[in-house]
Order: C-alpha cells, then structure tokens, then sequence
C-alpha cells in the first residue's frame, strides 16, 4: 500500500517535472507548433480517411457516415480479382528492380572514376556536366525523350538514316518501355547519385595510399582495396533503402510515358490508384489499392531492414 | 647505406606506376569522355534543332550547328500565351511556397536538435512515421478538399510544405555545427529560446538555409503532381503542367485546320517543343553553376546522418 502511494507521488512528481520542462523551453514548442499543425492536418489526418477503404465512399454521407462493406475486405478482393492485379504488381516490381540493378552501380563506378582523376579542370568540368540532368523536370525529361526518339524527328530517326534504314518508333513500342524508363533514368540521375560516394571517399586517409604505393600497388589496386571497401557501408546502407522501395515506383514518369499501346506494360500501382481514383471517381476502390501498396512497402522495409541487421549489422534503426 | 636502398625502391615504384597506371589513365579518361558526350550532346541537340528548319532536322540534317537558321521557334513561343502564364504562376508558386517551407521547417528542425527538448523521441517518431506511411491518394485529396483549399493558390504553397527530408538535414546541421555551450552562455545571460533563434541560430546557419531553399525553389519549380491533383482552372497551371501538354499530350495550340495552314501549325508545334523546352529549363540552368556547392553539400550533411 505504501508503495503504490510512493508510486503515485512518483508520478504526479515526473508530471510536474515535465510541466516545468516544457515551460522553460516554451519557445522551442512555438517554433514546433507550425509544423506539428500542419502535419496533423494534412499526414495524420488523411489517415483516418483510410478507412474508406472499408467502406462504400459516398461524397454526401462524407467518410464518417459512409456505410461499411460486407464483407469487410470486398475492395481488396475485388482488387486481387481483377486482371489489373498481376499485371500492376508485376510491372510495379519489374520496374524496380530493373532500375535497382542498373542504376545502383554506376553512380559507385562513376565516384570511384571520379577520385582517381588528376587533372583538376577536367574534373571540375566533368562534375558540374554529370550532376546537370538530375535538374531536368520529369516533363521535359519525357519531352526530350519524345524527341530524341521519335523516328521522324528525333536521334534516332536520324542515326537510323546514316545507315539507310527507318527507325522503330520506340515510344510507342511495348518491349522498350522499361528499357526507355530503367536507361533515362541512368542518365539523368547518375551523375548525382556519384556525390554521396565521393563524399565517402573524401575521407580517406592519404597516407593509406602512401603505404599502398610503397608497397607498389598501381593505381586500379589502390582503386579496388582501398577506395572501394571505404564506400561500401554508404552502398550498403542505400542498397537497403532502395530495397525497402521497390514496390513503390514513382507516378510522375511512367504516367507521362504512358501510351495506348504500351499500356499493358506501363501501367503500375501509383497510376492505376491515380485513374482508379480521380479520373473515375472510385475514391474507395483506389483507397483500398492504395492501402495494400503501402502495406507491402512497410513490410518489405521491415524485413529488408531486418535482415540486413542480421547479416551486416547496419540498418537504418 | 640507407640512402641508396629507399632510392632504388622509389624508382622502381615509379617505373612501376608509368606503366600500369599510364593504362589506367587512358582508359578512365576515355571512358570518362564517352559519357560527357552521352550526357551533353543529346542536351546540345535541342539547342542546335530549335534554331534549325524542322524540316532539315526530321530529314536528319541537323548535327552539330543549326540547318536552314530559324527564329520561328522563339517566335512561336509569343504565340503561346498559356506557357507565360505558367511562367508567372510558378514563379509565385515558387516563391511564396519556399517562403512558407523555410519559415515552417528550419524552426522545426532547430527545436528538434535541442537534446533538452522535453518529449524529443516522441516528436522524433511523430514526424518519422509520416516518411514511411501516408493517407495515400484519395483520402488526402478529401482532406483538402474538406478544409477549402481545393483549386486555390494555398493549395501549391502552403499543405505540403513540410518536408521530413529537409528537417532531418537541418537537424544534422544544427546537431553537428552549433557549438553546445553557445545556448548554455546565451541563456546564462538571460537570452531565451525565441530571441536565441532568430539573432543566434538563424544567422550562423546561412548555409543549411541556402541548401533547403534552393531545393525547395527547384522542387516546386518542377513538379507537376500536386497541380494535376489539386488545380482545376487551366489559368493557375503552373509551368510543368502547361509544358506537359506542349511536350506529352501533344494538344493542338495552334487551332487550324486546312491544307498549308495545317502544314505550318505543325511545323510550328514541332519548333515550339524545342524552344519551350529551352525557356523553362533555362533558369535553372542559370543558377546551376553556383547553386552547385550548395547542392552538393546538402546531399554530404544528409549523408553524415547516413
């Protein structure tokens, strides 16, 4: 008995520590409260809209007075049932994982390529070209790649000349489509991607190549047993994080790549849920395929996260 | 006796480097010239055909210098009065909404680095939850619908403007630049948290605030997915979303219909793509070139944090 009253006291003690906290720090919750406010309103707040997914949206009853399914999970089913299921899951994870497999190394080449450059204008130069393209809005990305490889007025129609021959329209082509999406993005974001690496390998110790050389170690050794192993955790640590996304492929370039006859192999999650829901107005259905794409990206990072603490001991909590 | 020995060791280690690594020279800068004209010449290309006849560029003319000079493409670009439009409203979009982002996330981020924050791993968590799980789409889109901001100015600058990115960043930046004893002597004169802020902080952290601005600037001067969504009247489009339809969706701007008139409005249509592409691109590409280090910076602070 009188430990549950020290107990009590306890407690109304750490209450009123925390009152006293919080008001000597007062000004630093004022400069919280702007951001806390509009989180609130417009990330914690569409989430109880979630559970329209549960339910049949109809805008007059408003989403508390919206009736619930019968059965609870008719959305989901109905989206498992549909041919769009495979074909959007599919495609969603081909997408990914090609560009993960393209795109994640080269940047890691690039950088190591980067540090071994002596001449220091080049350099410079070299730098500031490869980092341009990450600039480049997605439309005019997808602009320029209309143009370059448009038969008729594009690259491609004219290198196609050079050797007599009429270019394949490739835009419109179903087999190019992701080679078209995996490579542009290649270009654009390569270059960029190098910083995080260089940075790395900025902090390498120069006199670990001074020891390597006057163990006689030329340069691509130095490249491949020093440089290297220095900017593997960085790799490994992205490797996760790209890894935790790959069901989450970006709507703003494959919407805008989208075309009539490439649609079988472009469309993906995030714009079969942007068609779904705002061109026809099915605000539950798209919900509900909203809600089980999320699904699968929280578990995949949970896992992927999981694993690499096992067996590397980095993650990213 | 020591002399002779490390200088015949010496040269033969530079014996040795001439040759392997006069190879390796030659081959890291001819690989590294390969992809400079990947990336450049494709971007030099629109330059050289928005100045050429179209004519001579689908007929693959057009190389290295523009075929058959043409402003009609530049001129062209006055005819089409919805892409200024754009222009202007991006430039407020742009501007009022790094405005709003600054004023909402380097506060934030500056309360969050303080380690006697009372509640710190709550608010901690509070805001990493929203990185890795959402409302999604549709139940977003109601919200702000429901509060009033569907097709209107706010909705650009205002719902979205924090970003948990960026807070992360400027934490790391405050955690690891500002001296810890530099508060603890503030306050013992009697300074609070307010004033320490805005005439400590703020003026000690110009670069972390150049890096989030810049990013934002360009953030909303690309984007076209919140005005897909969240726009309805074709005049607040802003930029990207009039370019998509010059670029993408091919929308015939120049209403004509017949024989030669046709003809032209196409050949028009095909130039503008160039020029409209140049114009917008334009202003970044201006301030690329000393934006770059801050760029840059921004993405090491971030990775510090890894």
């Amino acid at each position: 008995m009188t430990g549950q009253h020290v107990q009590k006291r306890k407690s109304a003690g750490s209450l009123r520590e925390a009152i006293r906290q919080i008001r000597r720090n007062a000004g630093l919750y004022l400069l919280l409260l702007p951001a806390v406010v509009l989180v609130i309103l417009f990330a914690y707040w569409p989430m109880l809209g979630i559970s329209i997914a549960f339910k049949d949206y109809s805008a007059p009853l408003g989403i508390a007075g919206s009736l619930w399914t019968e059965p609870w999970y008719k959305h989901f089913f109905k989206f498992f049932n549909s041919y769009q299921f495979t074909n959007t899951v599919k495609n969603t994870a081909w997408l990914s994982v090609y560009t993960l497999i393209a795109a994640f190394p080269i940047p890691i080449v690039l950088a190591l390529g980067i540090n071994q450059m002596r001449a220091k204008r080049f350099k410079r130069f070299y730098q500031t070209a490869i980092y341009l393209p990450h600039f480049i809005s997605t439309v005019v990305m997808v602009g320029l790649l209309i143009i370059w490889l448009s038969p008729s007025t594009g690259l491609i129609g004219a290198i196609y000349g050079l050797f007599g021959k009429t270019a394949p329209n490739l835009m419109g082509s179903k087999g190019a489509f992701d080679d078209i999406y995996v490579w542009s993005d290649v270009w654009q974001h390569m270059g960029w991607n190098s910083i995080i690496y260089i940075a790395a390998l900025s902090s390498v110790d120069p006199t670990l190549y001074e020891a390597a050389m006057v163990d006689g170690a030329n340069r691509f050794q130095r490249m491949r047993f020093i440089d290297f192993p220095m900017i593997l955790p960085t790799a490994v640590i992205l490797l996760i994080m790209n890894a935790g996304q790959v069901m989450n492929v970006g709507f703003e370039k494959v919407y805008m790549m989208q075309n009539n006859l490439n649609m079988s192999v472009s469309e993906v999650i995030s714009t079969y849920v942007y068609k779904i829901g705002i061109t026809h107005a099915q605000f539950s259905y798209s919900t509900a395929i909203n809600l089980f794409n999320t699904m699968v990206n929280v578990m995949l990072l949970v896992m992927v996260n999981t694993l690499s603490r096992r067996l590397s001991e980095t993650s990213l909590w | 006796m020591v002399t002779p020995m490390t200088q015949t060791r010496k040269r033969s280690a530079k014996i040795h480097r001439t040759r392997a690594d006069r190879v390796f020279d030659a081959l890291l800068y001819a690989i590294s010239l390969v992809i400079l004209i990947i990336i450049i010449y494709p971007l030099y290309f629109i330059i050289v055909a928005s100045f050429s006849n179209p004519s001579a560029v689908t007929g693959g003319k057009v190389w290295f210098w523009p075929v058959g000079f043409t402003l009609d493409g530049y001129k062209a670009l006055l005819e089409a009065p919805q892409l200024w439009t754009g222009y202007g409203n991006t430039i407020l979009y742009a501007a009022a909404g790094t405005f709003i982002a600054l004023v909402f996330n380097i506060p934030a981020a500056y309360a969050l680095s303080r380690k006697d924050l009372y509640g710190r791993r709550i608010l901690n968590v509070f805001f990493l939850i929203v990185m890795f799980f959402s409302g999604g789409l549709i139940p977003t889109f109601l919200v702000v619908q429901q509060v009033g901001l569907y097709n209107t100015f706010w909705v650009m600058v205002l719902p979205f403007s924090i970003s948990i990115y960026n807070i992360m960043i400027a934490r790391t930046f405050f955690d690891t630049s500002l001296p810890g004893d530099l508060h603890d002597a503030a306050q013992m004169d009697g300074c609070n948290n307010l004033r320490f802020f805005f005439q400590i902080v703020i003026p000690l952290s110009k670069a972390i605030i150049a890096v989030i601005a810049l990013w934002t600037a360009i953030g909303h001067w690309n984007s076209y997915f919140n005005a897909l969504i969240y726009l309805r009247d074709p005049w607040r489009r802003p930029l990207q979303l009039v370019l998509r339809n010059i670029l993408i969706t091919n929308q015939r701007i120049f209403a004509v219909t017949t024989g030669e008139a046709a003809l032209e409005a196409v050949r028009k249509a095909n130039l503008l793509r160039y020029t409209s592409i140049i114009v917008s691109t334009v202003p970044i590409l201006a301030i690329y070139p000393f934006a770059q280090k801050y760029f840059a910076q921004g993405v090491m602070i971030g990775a510090v944090k890894g």
